[in-house]
């Protein structure tokens, strides 16, 4: 190795580093990958928001592509979320249900009549229990979940206009082609 | 006055002898628990809080991380072991609930890393002293050369 060559060295070690430093600046750590993906939608059975008296389940849902989506009337970022849903649930394309995560009836009742309603069907999990099982941290999340109960995506922080365009409407559709076994 | 030095000392020991009975009966419940909030305690500084990622379970206060804390000291209280309650959480929020993370196919980087870069530090340090070693030969002088250094000697002798 020439002299010139050995020089070079330390550049080199440093474009590297500083390359994956620069990598680095753009990763997200609030997004953390969720272990549940290719795996059964944990079950559960919650009262509905508009009557407690009947309890929903997620094994209703069995045979199509659905958007469980966990919102709160407490959470800021809902705000923002909640238009977009509504958007995508008047384009029926796919049923959203909503989990109000640790919230109270009146409440939730009164951001849904505010905002409209997105939601096929809004369950109360009010002590965060099935938030627990599904691996939520911070909510607005949604999941997408396909005909065999599988979750395929998870949105971690509100579903943007972006976020449908690009990765929700088109997984969905795909999804929904699938031959239902 | 003597009679009235014993009244004071033995109201006083009445006084102290409540105290103690009265305070003994309050620790109770939590001496029964006592395993239980140990081993909460000792998962919960194990575990992340997913919302404030620096934190642990045991130093945070926010809602997620007491519900977990809660989760927690009912599987405890179920007799669950450590084991068995960390793979509940890694199997709803991943490796990264774990503050120390486990040795699998996507964390060899991470734990041999360093020792990777320690060897090949070795490795080079080795390799320059074979090098220098290699430099320092002795050097036979041309026939010229020994006659410019007697030259040289010869010139410093004069002066």
């Amino acid at each position: 190795m020439k002299p010139w060559q050995r020089a070079l060295i330390p550049l080199v070690l440093f474009l590297v580093v500083a390359g994956f430093l620069f990598k680095g600046l753009f990763l997200n750590p609030k997004e953390i990958p969720s272990p549940l993906l290719g795996k059964p939608a944990p079950a559960f059975s919650l009262p509905r928001l508009d009557n407690a008296e009947i309890q929903f389940s997620p094994k209703e849902m069995l045979g199509q592509v659905w958007l469980l989506n966990a919102w709160a009337s407490w959470c800021p970022s809902c705000v923002d979320e909640h238009p977009v849903l509504v958007a995508f649930s008047k384009a029926n394309i796919a049923p959203v249900v909503g989990l109000d995560y640790k919230d109270t009836q009146a409440d939730a009742q009164r951001w849904l009549d505010k905002g409209g309603n997105p939601y096929v069907v809004t369950v109360m999990d009010t002590d965060g229990r099935v938030g627990i099982d599904y691996g939520v941290y911070g909510v607005p999340e949604t999941y997408v979940i396909d005909k065999k109960g599988m979750i395929a995506y998870k949105q971690t922080g509100p579903v943007t206009e972006e976020a449908l365009r690009d990765t929700i409407i088109p997984l969905v559709k795909q999804l929904q082609s699938e031959v239902n076994q | 006055m003597m009679i009235k030095n014993h009244l004071v000392r033995i109201i006083l020991a009445l006084f102290f002898l409540q105290i103690t009975l009265t305070s003994a009966q309050e620790a109770q419940p939590l001496r029964e628990n006592n395993a239980v909030e140990a081993q909460v305690q000792r998962l919960s500084e194990e575990l992340r809080c997913l919302v404030c990622q620096n934190q642990t379970l045991a130093d945070s206060h926010a809602g997620l991380a007491e519900d977990l804390k809660q989760e927690i000291r009912e599987m405890a209280n179920k007799g669950m072991s450590d084991q068995a309650i960390i793979d509940y959480l890694v199997a709803r929020y991943g490796d990264f609930v774990r503050y120390r993370p486990p040795l699998n196919t996507t964390t060899y980087l991470l734990w041999l890393g360093p020792f990777v870069l320690l060897l090949s530090g070795v490795a080079g340090l080795f390799l320059m002293l074979r090098r220098r070693q290699n430099v320092q030969v002795d050097t036979t002088l041309s026939e010229e050369e020994v006659r410019r250094v007697e030259a040289i000697l010869a010139s410093d002798k004069d002066s």
